[in-house]
């Protein structure tokens, strides 16, 4: 891999980013993204989930090659990223209990997003070294944030405009959420 | 368990609760891989083999699952599966593991299955279990079919890999991209919600009358 770690950020960030060219994490990206407060702290603490599993991944999967189990991957990544999802549930919990509760059943639900087990997926398959790891999942975690946030802003002023009733609802957000990624083409080649 | 239980199980996941359209679950596959109407149906396929062979499964261990740690169990049954399925695709077509790419161990977290582990399976013995999987993955696999036809129809100009509309055809090269996908599932729903809309005026019209 001849990567550079700018070109890895800026491409995990915005040419491919995770929500919008690549389709992962649309569950979190429809369900939460109705208010700006509670989209902005989802983003940290997946970011902070897709670093966690990203690291100990990197770990695991050497641990694997070594002992040539790599049909145990999946399974072993997918333990691993639970087990970061309910640390970060329960710091949650402890500091911020009003943000635990706004978040509500999307909390446990990173674990089933897809973008944290495409990370650490997509990191093994393109044979990234540690540092590059790294780069790739926190470039991977902002642009979800930053997905999210952008989609949150749309949907609050929406909520002031008339729209058709037919239209509103899920409709309406995978809409909004289709000229994001038109937008988002623009940045296409950027990274290489 | 009657016929008629059963037949209503299966329709379900078709229709009532189809989970492409209804109730909205597993998106990221759902757009990812349906730019072809070959991929749609593979995808479908591949996740509805892993959804009746884990829904039987967690309904055979229903009740040696401690209620505590049923997620987890759940999930590395669900694992277990996609990584049979991930090497059998590896094995019978190259070109198709290479076009679904990480998607298929992506079926892991697709969250209909883990959704129907939970709600559904984890109550019910094994036959009308599976029954009921069956059909929800029927439903997936026609939602995604909806989706991958029209954007392979609109994008390139054919169906399955067959031209359709010969030379001069202009393909709308946006819908095999990721708006396209956004854009085509959106409008399905649509129209889903505008002939919903339509039933329901027409019921009120009759309670009127």
């Amino acid at each position: 891999m001849s990567e550079s770690v700018a070109q890895i950020f800026i491409n995990a960030l915005l040419a491919n980013n995770f929500v919008l060219a690549m389709f992962l994490g649309l569950c979190p990206f429809l369900g939460v993204s109705g208010k700006l407060d509670t989209a902005f702290p989802m983003g940290v603490a997946t970011t902070f989930v897709m670093l966690v599993a990203s690291l100990c991944a990197y770990g695991l999967n050497l641990l694997l090659t070594a002992f040539q189990l790599e049909f145990l991957r999946l399974i072993s990544y997918i333990v691993i990223i639970a087990s970061a999802v309910q640390l970060v549930e329960m710091v949650l919990k402890k500091y911020s209990p009003g943000l635990f509760r706004a978040l509500g059943i999307y909390l446990p639900l990173i674990t089933t997003n897809c973008a944290v087990l495409g990370v650490a997926l997509f990191q093994t398959a393109r044979e990234y070294d540690f540092i590059q790891s790294l780069t790739f999942s926190f470039g991977g975690g902002a642009g979800f944030t930053l997905a999210l946030v952008l989609m949150a802003s749309v949907r609050e002023r929406l909520q002031l405009s008339d729209v058709p009733s037919v239209a509103q609802g899920t409709a309406l957000s995978l809409m909004l959420a289709g000229i994001l990624s038109l937008a988002f083409m623009g940045f296409a080649g950027l990274g290489s | 368990m009657s016929q008629a239980r059963n037949w209503d199980e299966f329709m379900e996941g078709i229709w009532r609760q189809n989970p492409v359209f209804v109730m909205v679950l597993g998106m990221c596959p759902t757009l990812a891989v349906t730019v072809s109407g070959i991929n749609a149906l593979s995808m479908g396929v591949a996740t509805t083999f892993v959804l009746i062979c884990s829904c039987g499964l967690v309904s055979l261990l229903r009740k040696l699952i401690p209620k505590e740690v049923r997620i987890a169990t759940y999930i590395v049954i669900i694992a277990t599966f996609v990584t049979v399925v991930d090497y059998v695709i590896q094995a019978v077509s190259l070109a198709l593991y290479d076009a679904l790419g990480a998607f298929i161990q992506l079926i892991v977290v697709n969250c209909i299955i883990l959704g129907r582990a939970e709600a559904h399976a984890s109550k019910t013995p094994p036959a009308p279990a599976m029954v009921n999987a069956l059909g929800m993955g029927i439903g997936f696999t026609i939602g995604l079919l909806a989706l991958g036809c029209v954007r392979e129809i609109l994008g390139a100009g054919t169906l399955f890999g067959i031209s359709l509309f010969g030379a001069g055809f202009q393909p709308w090269v946006v819908m095999v991209l990721p708006p396209g996908g956004f854009f085509v599932l959106g409008a399905w729903l649509l129209l889903f919600a505008a002939l919903e809309r339509r039933k329901q005026r027409k019921l009120a019209e009759v309670r009127h009358v």
